[in-house]
C-alpha cells in the first residue's frame, strides 16, 4: 500500500472570512470535488453555490519542491438560491455535482448542477486585450465622434492573465424532483441528469429540450417503494448507462433497445441477509454512489456501511465487498436520531482500478487495495499531519482493550465526515473534502522518484 | 421479519422520532426530500410491525388469562355454594370488555364463542357488528399495502394448536372504527386517496354509531354498554406503555397527518386524543400520504 503524505499544505478557505476549522458558515461546506480528465484541474462546489477551480502548477526546475501544487485558478458563483413561486419552495443553490468535459480546445468546460438546474460553464484565459479603440478611450469613456480625425486599428496587447468563467448553457425546467447526479457521455455530445424518479438525456447544444429515458414514478405515488439515487454513463459505450436505487439495486440500461429505458438489460442485486435485518435495513442498503471503473468492466457501489465491486457479467452478487465502518452497525439507532444514517458517501476508483477509496466519519477515509486485499484508514486533519509528512494509518477500536493509538467508536466525531473524494486520473493524488476544508494528498513514493 | 429483540418501547420511540423527522422536513430548506422521507417511512413501517406484534402478543396473553378465568368460573358456578352475584356481574363486564377490544386477535373460536354467549345480552349491537360476516362491506375497508408477514407469525398467536386464525371484524367501542383482522394480522384498509383516509375512518365509524344506537333499545342494556365502554378504556390504557405521553404525542402528530398536509394548519388548534392503538393501526394510510406528495 502506497504511503500518502500531505505534500501540499493547501487548505481551502474562503479568503474573505477568517474562521477556525471548528467554526464555519454553512455556505462554505464543500459539496462536491472532481478532477478533470487530465488531472490538471480540480473543481470544488460548495453549499453556497460557488465553484472554485484549482490548477496544478507546472513543474519548474528552479523550484522542484513545489512540483504539482494546486492553486486557485478560478472562482465563480455558479448557482443562486431561487424560489419556485408555484410550489412555494426554495431551491437551494448548493452544488450537488460537477462533471468536467474533456478538453477540446484552449478553454475548459464543466457542468455544474444544483437541485433543479444544470449549467455549462466555460473557463477560459485571457492574457491579451485589444487597445486603441476609435470610439472609446483607454478608460472606456465614449469619445465624441466629432473629435475623431483619424481611424486606427485596435491591436492586442498583453495583459495580466485573467481567468473568466461564463455560463454558456443553462439546462432548466426538466426536473420535478431533486437532481442527484449528472454524467457526461463518452460521445461528448450528450449528458444525463438524474433526479429521484427520472433520468433525462440532454444534448449539450440544446437547452430547451431533453429526453426522458427512465421514469420510475408509479401511477399512484402511494405505491412508491424506491427512488433513483445515482446514474452514470459507461466510460466507453455511449449507449450504456447504469443507475442505482434506494433499494440497493443497480440497473444497466442500453439506449439502443428502446427510447424509454424503463426495462433494464441487467439487474444487479445481492439478496438481503435475513440475519442482519433491523429497523434500518432499508436505509443502510440504499446506494449513495455508483461509479464505473475506468476500464468499463466493473461497477462500484457505496451504501452506508460497505463498498461493493460488481462485475458487469455477474448480476446476482458483487465480486467484492469491503466493510467501511462495520462498527457502526450497533449504533444505527443513534445515527438515525442524529440523521447521520442519511449521509451519502461517495466512492472513487484510482486510475488503474486497483484501489478504491471512500470516506467515513471523524475525517477518516478508507482505501482498499483490490489486489493485495489490504486496506488503510487515514485521517484528513491539520493537527495530525505536517507538510510532506507521511499520513499515519488510523485504527478504530471496536471492543475490548483500546491500544494507544486507536480511537474508540464512542469517541468518533460524527460531525466530521468525508463524503466527497476524488482521485487523479493518472497519478496517485487524491483530493478529500472535509466539511469546509480541502485536503490534497500525494503519494510520497512518487516524489522520492523524482 | 425484524430479527431484533427490541421491545415495543423502542419501536414506539422510533415511530415518534420518525414522525418528527417527517414533520420537520416540511420546513427544511430546499423542499421536502423524497428519498429521505421514503427511507423514514420504511423505518416507520418496520417499527410499526414490531410494535403491533408486541401488542398482539400482550393482548393475546391477557385474553388467554381471561379464558382461563372463564373456565375457572364455569367450574365454580357448578358449585352454587361459592357463587357471588356481584362477582358474576364483574366477570360479565370483563368479558364484554374483551369483546369490545379495538383490536381483536385471532383468538380461538372456542374463546369467541364463550365471550359471545356471555355478552350477547349485554351488548346486542356489538355482537351484531363484531361477528357480522367474514366479508365486510367495501366501504368500511381501507386497503393497506402492508406486506403479509410470514405464516410463522400467525402460528405464534394461535397457541396450543387451537383453531386456525381467521378473519374477524371488530368495532372499537371508543372510537367506533371498524377493524378487520385476518389471520392474526391487522388488516386496516385505506382508500386510494390518502387525504380521504382520515375522513374515511370517520365516516364508517359514524355509520356504525347510528346502527348501534338503533340496536340498543333497552335502557338497562345501554347502561351495561356504558360500563363496558369504560372498562374498555381503562384496560386499554393499561395495555399501553406506561410512558403514555410519548404515545399521545404520536397520536397528535398522526391526527395532523391523517387530515392531509392541507389540514395541517387548520388542525393545529383542534387536536384529538386518539387511542394509540387505533392510530398505529392506521399507519399504512398516512405513511403513504407522506410519500405521496
Amino acid at each position: 500500500m502506497k504511503c500518502f503524505s500531505r505534500y501540499l499544505p493547501y487548505l481551502f478557505r474562503p479568503p474573505s472570512t477568517i474562521l477556525s476549522s471548528t467554526c464555519h458558515t454553512e455556505a462554505d461546506i464543500i459539496s462536491t470535488v472532481e478532477f478533470n480528465s487530465s488531472g490538471e484541474l480540480l473543481a470544488t462546489g460548495d453549499k453556497g453555490g460557488r465553484v472554485v477551480v484549482f490548477q496544478r502548477e507546472q513543474e519548474s526546475k528552479s523550484q522542484p519542491q513545489r512540483r504539482g501544487e494546486y492553486n486557485v485558478y478560478s472562482t465563480f458563483q455558479s448557482h443562486e438560491p431561487e424560489f419556485d413561486y408555484l410550489k412555494s419552495l426554495e431551491i437551494e443553490e448548493k452544488i450537488n455535482k460537477i462533471k468536467w468535459l474533456p478538453q477540446q480546445n484552449a478553454a475548459y468546460f464543466l457542468l455544474s448542477t444544483n437541485d433543479k438546474t444544470v449549467k455549462l460553464w466555460k473557463i477560459s484565459e485571457r492574457d491579451k486585450r485589444p487597445e486603441g479603440y476609435n470610439l472609446k478611450d483607454e478608460d472606456g469613456r465614449i469619445r465624441n465622434p466629432s473629435t475623431i480625425t483619424s481611424l486606427r486599428v485596435p491591436v492586442l496587447q498583453p495583459m495580466d492573465l485573467m481567468v473568466e468563467a461564463t455560463a454558456r448553457r443553462v439546462f432548466s425546467n426538466a426536473h420535478t424532483y431533486h437532481i442527484n447526479s449528472i454524467s457526461v457521455n463518452s460521445d461528448l455530445q450528450t449528458f444525463i441528469s438524474t433526479d429521484d424518479l427520472r433520468v433525462n438525456l440532454w444534448n449539450l447544444e440544446i437547452t430547451d429540450r431533453s429526453f426522458n429515458i427512465v421514469d420510475i414514478k408509479p401511477a399512484n405515488m402511494e405505491e412508491l417503494t424506491e427512488v433513483i439515487t445515482s446514474a452514470e454513463f459507461h466510460p466507453q459505450h455511449c449507449h450504456t448507462f447504469a443507475y442505482s436505487s434506494s433499494k440497493g439495486s443497480i440497473r444497466l440500461c442500453d439506449m439502443r433497445q428502446a427510447a424509454l429505458c424503463d426495462k433494464h438489460c441487467k439487474y444487479f442485486e445481492e439478496p438481503e441477509d435475513p440475519s442482519t435485518r433491523s429497523f434500518f435495513s432499508e436505509i443502510i442498503s440504499s446506494i449513495s454512489d455508483v461509479k464505473f471503473s475506468h476500464n468499463g468492466r466493473y461497477l462500484m457501489t457505496r451504501d452506508y456501511l460497505t463498498v461493493k465491486v460488481w462485475d458487469l457479467q455477474m448480476e446476482n452478487k458483487p465480486l467484492e465487498t469491503y466493510q467501511v465502518h462495520d462498527y457502526l452497525r450497533g449504533k444505527l439507532c443513534s445515527l438515525y436520531e442524529n440523521d447521520c444514517i442519511f449521509d451519502k458517501f461517495e466512492c472513487v476508483w484510482n486510475g488503474s482500478d486497483s484501489v478504491i477509496m471512500t470516506g467515513s466519519y471523524n475525517n477518516f477515509f478508507r482505501m482498499f487495495d483490490r489486489n493485495t486485499k489490504r486496506d488503510v484508514t487515514l485521517e484528513a486533519s491539520r493537527e495530525n499531519s505536517k507538510p510532506r509528512a507521511i499520513l499515519k494509518p488510523r485504527k478504530v477500536c471496536v471492543g475490548g482493550k483500546r491500544r494507544k493509538d486507536e480511537i474508540s467508536v464512542d469517541s468518533l466525531d460524527f460531525s466530521k465526515k468525508i463524503l466527497h473524494t476524488t482521485w487523479h486520473p493518472h497519478e496517485n493524488i487524491i483530493a478529500v473534502a472535509a466539511t469546509n476544508n480541502l485536503y490534497i494528498f500525494q503519494d510520497k513514493e512518487e516524489t522520492v522518484n523524482l | 421479519m425484524i430479527n431484533t429483540m427490541e421491545c415495543a418501547v423502542d419501536a414506539q420511540s422510533l415511530i415518534s422520532i420518525s414522525l418528527m423527522k417527517i414533520h420537520n422536513s416540511r420546513t427544511q430548506r430546499g423542499g421536502i426530500k423524497l428519498h429521505k422521507n421514503l427511507l423514514v417511512s420504511y423505518v416507520l413501517r418496520n417499527a410499526r410491525q414490531v410494535y403491533i406484534k408486541e401488542k398482539y402478543a400482550e393482548i393475546y396473553r391477557m385474553q388467554q388469562y381471561e379464558e382461563v378465568m372463564t373456565v375457572c368460573n364455569e367450574i365454580q358456578q357448578l358449585n352454587p355454594l361459592e357463587l357471588d352475584a356481584e362477582d358474576a356481574d364483574d366477570e360479565e363486564q370483563a368479558r364484554a370488555a374483551c369483546c369490545g377490544e379495538d383490536v381483536s386477535l385471532c383468538g380461538s373460536a372456542c374463546h369467541r364463542d364463550a365471550a359471545h354467549t356471555r355478552t350477547a345480552s349485554a351488548l346486542p349491537g356489538c355482537s351484531h357488528l363484531e361477528y357480522d360476516g367474514k366479508e365486510p362491506e367495501p366501504s368500511f375497508y381501507r386497503s393497506c399495502c402492508m406486506e403479509a408477514s410470514p405464516v410463522s407469525e400467525c402460528d405464534q398467536f394461535s397457541a396450543n394448536g387451537r383453531a386456525h386464525c381467521n378473519k374477524t371484524t371488530v368495532l372499537d367501542l371508543d372510537t367506533h372504527v371498524v377493524t378487520t383482522v385476518e389471520n392474526g394480522y391487522l388488516h386496516q384498509d385505506c382508500c386510494c386517496d390518502a387525504l380521504q383516509c382520515g375522513q374515511g375512518a370517520q365516516s364508517p365509524a359514524k355509520k356504525r354509531k347510528v346502527e348501534f344506537a338503533c340496536c340498543v333499545s333497552d335502557v338497562e342494556e345501554l347502561s351495561d354498554f356504558t360500563a363496558a365502554r369504560k372498562r374498555v378504556k381503562r384496560e386499554d390504557c393499561s395495555y399501553t406503555h406506561p410512558d403514555y405521553t410519548d404515545t399521545s404525542n404520536i397520536s397528535n402528530l398522526i391526527s395532523i397527518f391523517g387530515s392531509g398536509f392541507s389540514g395541517l394548519l387548520s388542525r393545529q388548534t383542534d387536536l384529538e386524543q386518539i387511542c394509540s392503538k387505533q392510530v398505529l393501526a392506521s399507519l399504512g394510510a398516512w405513511t403513504r400520504a407522506i410519500v405521496a406528495f
